[in-house]
């Protein structure tokens, strides 16, 4: 287990491994907004939570298809079915290095982000903790997604268009969150429901992730 | 601990492709799978190997007994022939990978990142793979491919070492391993007959 | 006494529905058309809203189909996964482009509606984003099964889908009211008392929604018996080509 999440860490971080690009999409992104909407602080002030959340939504969809497609490409994954470890833990393992690539990066820069976007001071901690809280689940769901349709070719545009709808929940609450901790408003409503949808998308899609990854091997 | 194989039945593409396939191996024992292209041996040993569920019939050998090989090695490009050993060892919980390197002559490699290594070269890394799984029955499709006449004879030693330690060996392969003790097993005659097609009998296969 | 499941046979299935398409087809065609033209022609305006109104005769049954035939699809998923009768998981294929469809409509109309009603076209309203969020889900289902080769893999994947798509719509549904209380009305037909709709509107309302149902029944079977047919000659080629 833990070895194959150094495997998976390396693999990342050695040459190819995609590392960073996530993140490098996430500023380019808070380059860009200001770009089209214009610089008035107050506006940039007032989309900021939303911005940053759909754009930590893109970022992690943009490395999810890495997750399977290598080790099914060069027959890893085959081999890993038949070893002695789950496969509902290694579809695990598998989301946790992505969000240790992904997501957790995105959640360190985010407070540089927020500055680009003059997100209001109040709102600093709840976007960290939102980011923290919610991007889990992204991972997970993505985990899923990505199970789906390891076997295809080309699968990464339909990837995309299988995974964002799942994200509507974790996106709705997670903004919620950031934009009423702006107002100054209370967050625990939506912050609860997000840790929510989380810890169940954690505890339960990889059972879904594993069953349809067993069905494309067959 | 034997591989009993009873009245098994595959499919692939929905169609079925062999059945009433039997045959048994007990300890210390190989059995090679012969048959022209696309008569059902990957199928046979995918199913063997518990990837793909049986149309009917079994495999009185849990799972957990069998190391698969595939066509494809399942090696990192981008790490080391030392680093994809020690992450199969670790992931099959054996401790050592460095008598595999050894026998399957990779020690001089062993530093070398599996992107620079030859298809031969690389094959062996595959196939080392099998030395640290620690599992009785091995299941292999084609292990072979791209091997020079020294590493067929080498990973021969490997297999009958193997079997002298009480291990099994299901192959599939059309060149002489060096195994005169293997028994062969001919698919083409377990070829799955289809139903007659006729109009308006078709059932759940939709044959 | 023959097993429901008999039918799941798609011989017996197709030879079912030899008989049954056409009478259902036919009922199909005529409670529609007596509903619509029941509610378009043989009701009065309403006070408020004027002859606007009636365009309710089809948005609320094709809003009602959208949903009800995304439950079809997961009850029929559910008795694929169990089960494994091909013809489920071909219903659910069939029924998913009728479901889009109706989500399109149901859409479609609510924006012609609400145009002169709200004076806007659209508004990120739960209702109204929820059926939004409907038709991602159809879309995405549906892609799916139009990227996967082996149709037993098919099958499965997609079965799956709209499994885990179910959960994330419902949750999906209860985010969006969280996130925006909006100015759809509540549901236009209830069960309790003190119903606001006339049985004016209330009669033909129903024959149309009746009219839908067979509608989509009619569909079904049609578009069943085309999955089933194609799935045969694919079955064929295929054994053609490994011959």
């Amino acid at each position: 287990m833990i070895s194959l999440l150094t495997r998976d860490l390396r693999l990342a971080l050695r040459a190819g491994g995609g590392f960073g690009l996530g993140l490098a999409f996430y500023l380019i992104l808070a380059v860009l907004v200001p770009l089209g909407v214009g610089p008035a602080p107050a506006t940039l002030a007032l989309i900021a939570p939303g911005i940053l959340w759909v754009g930590a939504l893109l970022a992690c969809l943009l490395s999810l298809d890495r997750i399977f497609a290598l080790d099914f490409e060069d027959g890893s994954l085959d081999l890993l079915a038949t070893a002695p470890v789950p496969l509902e833990a290694v579809v695990s393992i598998k989301a946790l290095a992505h969000w240790l690539t992904t997501g957790l990066p995105l959640v360190l820069i985010s407070p540089v982000m927020g500055l680009l976007l003059f997100l209001p001071s109040e709102a600093y901690l709840w976007l960290i903790l939102s980011l923290t809280l919610g991007t889990p689940a992204l991972s997970v769901i993505g985990t899923f997604g990505a199970a789906l349709t390891v076997g295809l070719k080309r699968g990464g545009l339909l990837l995309s268009l299988l995974v964002l709808p799942l994200y509507i929940p974790t996106l709705i609450f997670g903004a919620e969150v950031v934009s009423r901790g702006a107002q100054g408003l209370s967050v625990s409503t939506p912050l609860a429901l997000l840790a929510g949808i989380t810890a169940g998308a954690v505890a339960l899609l990889p059972f879904a992730s594993a069953l349809v990854l067993r069905i494309n091997l067959r | 601990m034997g591989l009993r194989v009873t009245d098994l039945s595959c499919a692939r593409g929905g169609l079925p492709l062999l059945e009433g396939v039997s045959f048994s191996l007990e300890a210390g024992q190989a059995l090679v799978l012969r048959g022209p292209n696309g008569c059902g041996k990957t199928t046979l040993l995918r199913t063997v190997a518990g990837l793909q569920p049986a149309l009917a019939g079994q495999v009185d050998l849990p799972p957990e007994a069998i190391a698969y090989a595939a066509h494809a090695d399942g090696i990192k490009s981008t790490l080391s022939v030392a680093e994809n050993l020690a992450f199969w060892a670790a992931i099959y919980g054996t401790s050592s990978f460095e008598e595999a390197l050894d026998r399957m002559n990779l020690r001089a490699l062993a530093g070398r990142a599996a992107q620079n290594l030859s298809a031969g070269q690389k094959r062996r890394l595959g196939l080392a793979r099998l030395l640290v799984t620690g599992r009785p029955l091995w299941v292999l499709d084609e292990p072979t491919v791209s091997l020079d006449t020294a590493s067929v004879a080498l990973f021969g030693d490997v297999v009958r070492r193997h079997l002298q330690a009480g291990g099994m060996a299901l192959i599939a392969t059309h060149i002489d391993l060096g195994l005169p003790e293997a028994e062969i097993l001919d698919l083409a005659s377990y070829k799955a007959r289809l139903p007659e097609i006729g109009a308006g009998t078709f059932d759940e296969a939709f044959l | 006494m023959a097993s429901f499941w008999e039918y799941a046979n798609p011989l017996k299935f197709m030879r079912t529905t030899d008989w049954l398409l056409p009478i259902v087809t036919w009922a199909a065609v005529i409670v529609t058309t007596v509903g619509l033209v029941w509610g378009f022609f043989f009701t009065s305006d309403d006070f408020r809203q004027g002859s606007t109104v009636k365009i309710i005769f089809l948005h609320v049954p094709s809003a009602m189909m959208a949903i009800n035939i995304w439950v079809m699809m997961l009850v029929a998923s559910l008795v694929w996964l169990i089960r494994r009768h091909h013809v489920s998981a071909l219903a659910a294929k069939a029924a998913a482009p009728i479901g889009l469809t109706m989500t399109l409509i149901g859409l479609i109309t609510g924006a012609v509606w609400g145009q002169p009603m709200w004076g806007t076209w659209w508004a990120w309203d739960p209702r109204l984003t929820s059926f939004l969020i409907l038709f991602l889900f159809y879309l995405g289902y549906i892609a799916l099964w139009a990227a996967i080769d082996d149709p037993d893999t098919g099958a499965d994947l997609t079965a799956v889908l709209c499994l885990v798509g179910s959960v994330f719509a419902v949750l999906s549904r209860y985010a969006a009211i969280f996130w925006n209380q909006g100015l759809h009305q509540g549901a236009s037909l209830s069960l309790a008392p003190g119903t606001r709709m006339d049985w004016a509107y209330k009669a033909p309302l129903y024959t149309c929604m009746v009219g839908f149902g067979l509608v989509f029944v009619a569909l079904l079977l049609a578009g069943t018996r085309t999955e089933i047919r194609a799935r045969r000659m694919k079955a064929l080629v295929t054994r053609e080509r490994m011959a």
